[in-house]
């Protein structure tokens, strides 16, 4: 029963996981690539290791170890994502033109 | 002629992901433990294809930081794929390599970001 709940736990994180990659080769620009792609692929991976979490028989060494590395991928992945995007933006990167707003640039421009 | 080109793509990614999941699977690793081996294997050839996926915008990427939002997404996948191969062989160490390799891909993406962004790494 542990074992077909950890089984559609892992399903649905690779769906996620193949979903954020096809945003990721799809989506027009660089902002949207990476608001598709870091958070489907976050949340799948979380999946995929809660998955296996359940799979490994719960609290064994194994299972603690699934935690921690979900632990640390929720902590880390939007930092990484953030800090990407802000460096883009300074470097010069266009938005797409489709795009309809630009809040850190009206901040920047509010600031000099 | 879009929608002709959506149609294509649709069905390649669609057939190629029920042929992974419909075909027979025959273990030829991970032989000494073989519980779960055929839905652990599909799982490995699907991650396999996402990150086909995500090569492809590493190639292709106009930008720079395409190229490293897609490293970054290439880490984050191997960590589930080095989890996944911990369930296969009943080793609990694959997880160590898997959070290891998220630590490095954070690092290293965070230094990325820096140099994009034109500053040196000491601010």
């Amino acid at each position: 029963m542990t074992d077909t709940i950890g089984m559609v736990f892992i399903g649905v994180g690779l769906a996620f996981d193949v979903l954020g990659c096809l945003g990721l080769v799809r989506l027009p620009d660089v902002y949207n690539r990476l608001q598709a792609a870091t958070k489907c692929v976050t949340l799948g991976t979380c999946s995929i290791l809660f998955g296996t979490f359940l799979m490994t028989g719960g609290f064994t060494t194994a299972g603690f170890k699934a935690l921690i590395a979900i632990v640390f991928l929720v902590l880390t992945s939007p930092v990484a994502a953030h800090a990407v995007s802000r460096g883009a933006h300074r470097a010069g990167i266009p938005l797409w033109e489709g795009s309809v707003v630009d809040r850190y640039a009206e901040d920047k421009e509010g600031e000099e | 002629m879009k929608t002709l080109r959506w149609l294509a793509g649709t069905v390649v990614l669609l057939g190629l992901i029920a042929l992974i999941i419909l075909l027979p699977f025959r273990s030829i690793f991970f032989a000494e433990n073989p519980t779960h081996i055929s839905f652990v294997g599909r799982v490995i050839y699907i991650l396999i294809l996402a990150s086909l996926m995500v090569l492809y915008r590493v190639l292709k990427g106009p930008t720079a930081a395409d190229r490293i939002v897609a490293i970054d997404i290439f880490g984050i996948l191997i960590v589930g794929l080095s989890a996944v191969l911990g369930i296969a062989t009943g080793r609990s160490w694959y997880i160590d390599i898997g959070i290891a390799w998220g630590l490095q891909s954070f690092i290293g993406t965070l230094a990325l970001a820096k140099y994009l962004e034109g500053r040196s790494l000491g601010d």
